[in-house]
């Protein structure tokens, strides 16, 4: 089983999607998130999803990765199309049903709210499913570096992600072991009472927390003796590099923000 | 005669100023391109050994050199450049997300240039011959090939000496052997000195010269024939003999005329076949 573990939800892949820069990616997400609260009409609204299905489609990501990503949203997705559709008393009336009306204003802020969720998590999984967890600390260090001017610290923050991103597999494997040694002692993980089974979680606790605080001395030791004394002075091997795809996919977003916009109502 | 490159000076050593003395008046010479096992019991002081070569620890009396440079505070972060350590557990001394940023992680502390860095990944990777793995995850490895990768990394800054710390004492015995050959291979080949620390025996016969510890004194040094004749007395130190020296003693005992020491299988049946032959 933990062969096919894969920390995160990234699919590999080569497109033009998963070789983007990861700063690039952020950056046009943050920016994206934004606009998204824009958009005021059909125009509009289609432009913002064309935009995000052509990066669903370029990033030949398999539709099912992106349909389980969404699968804890889905419901909120749901509720609010619901919600706007009973609370907004707006328009016409489109439909009466027992004590129900249901108006044309709440079915298209219906629409429009559900659509703008929709947005949203597609295209922030669409950097998860992408970029590997790694890439992104990456990007992180590198975006937050001028922040080490206020002695903010970038490095050693950097550091901690990637050593824990790399300890999860390690750890789960451990639990794993742990939770099959104290089933053989007897321990039941999964019947009986709540309580009971809170009770259960103890013995896997206790040794995976003295495991990982042994592994936590050890992995010093290691890194001491590997001539590690801080950031300063350091080089590294992981480059991050802006090429041209990554500005032709800059000037693109900005065409569609500026396109965006225009085409938006200010009514 | 080559040059001496690590030397113990009556080194004494204990953790608290009132604890026990883990190091007593501790004196060995480590020469250039040599192979040397230091064996001993479980806190017979071999561990802390290591520690001190490294400047992890520091003694509290006596003093230790190595090429030329006194370990002490300032000069730890360059004789960690001459000296790198393979630890036990393959797991946590895995830094990298893979293969390649954790061969890259003790340039990158030196600051290596990222070009220099590229080709010095492939080399030692392929001189671990794990060339094959450069991009895979660690919990993809088995625990043979982690520590493969913990020596390609320890090798990629290029050290004078490599200490493996119980470097195979987690692994199963293939991972043991695949480890053995690996670093007997490129001691032969880097000319780098070797310092292998561990409790077992079997171990000990490839090395040059064996020195044996026994509660923090140096019991023995001798050549690791020499050591496997003193069966008895290691079996009062708590070591396990291996089995061939136990065969080949009690086919002794059962009056057949071995003519050597065997250190191991081959050895023995080499004995055997001159022997039956000449009857």
């Amino acid at each position: 089983m933990n062969n096919s573990l894969i920390i995160g939800q990234y699919v590999p892949g080569n497109s033009l999607v998963h070789r983007l820069d990861p700063r690039t990616k952020i950056t046009i997400i943050f920016f994206f998130v934004f606009i998204v609260f824009f958009a005021n009409n059909i125009a509009s609204y289609s432009l913002l999803t064309v935009f995000a299905l052509t990066c669903m489609f370029t990033s030949k990501v398999p539709i099912r990765f992106i349909i389980k990503g969404l699968t804890p949203v889905w419901f909120l997705i749901i509720f609010t199309f619901i919600l706007h559709l009973f609370v907004t008393r707006e328009g016409t009336v489109i439909l009466e049903f027992w004590i129900f009306e249901f108006y044309s204003g709440g079915l298209i802020q219906g629409i429009a709210i559900a659509l703008r969720f929709f947005l949203l998590i597609l295209v922030t999984s669409l950097l998860t499913l992408t970029t590997t967890p790694i890439e992104i600390t990456d990007a992180i260090e590198d975006m937050l570096h001028p922040l080490k001017r206020f002695k903010f610290p970038v490095h050693e923050l950097a550091l901690m992600m990637s050593i824990s991103l790399r300890f999860i597999p390690t750890l789960m494997q451990e639990t794993d072991k742990i939770s099959r040694a104290q089933a053989s002692r007897g321990v039941d993980f999964k019947t009986g009472p709540i309580k009971e089974r809170i009770k259960a979680v103890v013995p896997l606790l206790v040794p995976l927390f003295v495991s990982a605080f042994k592994r936590a001395e050890e992995l010093a030791m290691a890194m001491e003796a590997r001539g590690y004394q801080g950031g300063e002075g350091r080089s590294k091997l992981r480059e991050l590099k802006i090429e041209k795809r990554d500005i032709f996919i800059f000037i693109l977003f900005a065409i569609v923000v500026a396109a965006l916009l225009l085409i938006r109502s200010y009514s | 005669m080559s040059k001496k490159l690590v030397e113990f000076r009556n080194v004494s050593f204990r953790y608290d100023e009132d604890g026990p003395w883990v190091l007593k008046n501790c004196s060995f010479e480590i020469y250039e391109n040599e192979w040397v096992a230091i064996i001993g019991h479980n806190g017979s002081g071999k561990s802390t050994i290591a520690k001190l070569l490294n400047g992890l620890l520091f003694p509290q009396e006596g003093e230790i050199v190595i090429g030329g440079q006194q370990v002490n505070e300032e000069s730890i972060w360059s004789i960690r450049k001459e000296v790198g350590m393979v630890f036990q557990n393959p797991d946590n001394q895995f830094v990298g997300a893979t293969v390649q940023d954790d061969v890259a992680f003790g340039m990158e502390n030196r600051g290596v240039q990222r070009d220099e860095m590229q080709k010095r990944i492939t080399e030692t990777l392929s001189a671990v011959r794990m060339q094959d793995y450069r991009l895979t995850e660690p919990h993809r490895l088995s625990g043979g090939q982690k520590q493969r990768v913990a020596i390609a990394s320890v090798l990629a800054i290029s050290p004078k000496v490599l200490i493996l710390d119980e470097a195979t004492a987690m692994l199963d015995p293939s991972g043991r052997k695949e480890i053995m050959d690996t670093v007997g291979e490129i001691q032969e080949s880097s000319g780098l000195s070797l310092i292998t620390i561990t409790h077992d025996l079997q171990e000990v016969v490839q090395a040059d010269r064996v020195i044996v510890m026994n509660n923090g004194n140096k019991w023995r040094e001798a050549s690791p024939r020499e050591i496997f004749l003193e069966k008895d007395a290691l079996r009062t130190i708590g070591l396990d003999v291996p089995f061939v020296a136990i065969l080949a003693e009690e086919l002794k005992h059962a009056g057949v005329s071995l003519k050597s020491t065997p250190l191991n299988q081959e050895e023995l049946l080499e004995d055997l076949w001159i022997l039956h032959s000449r009857t």
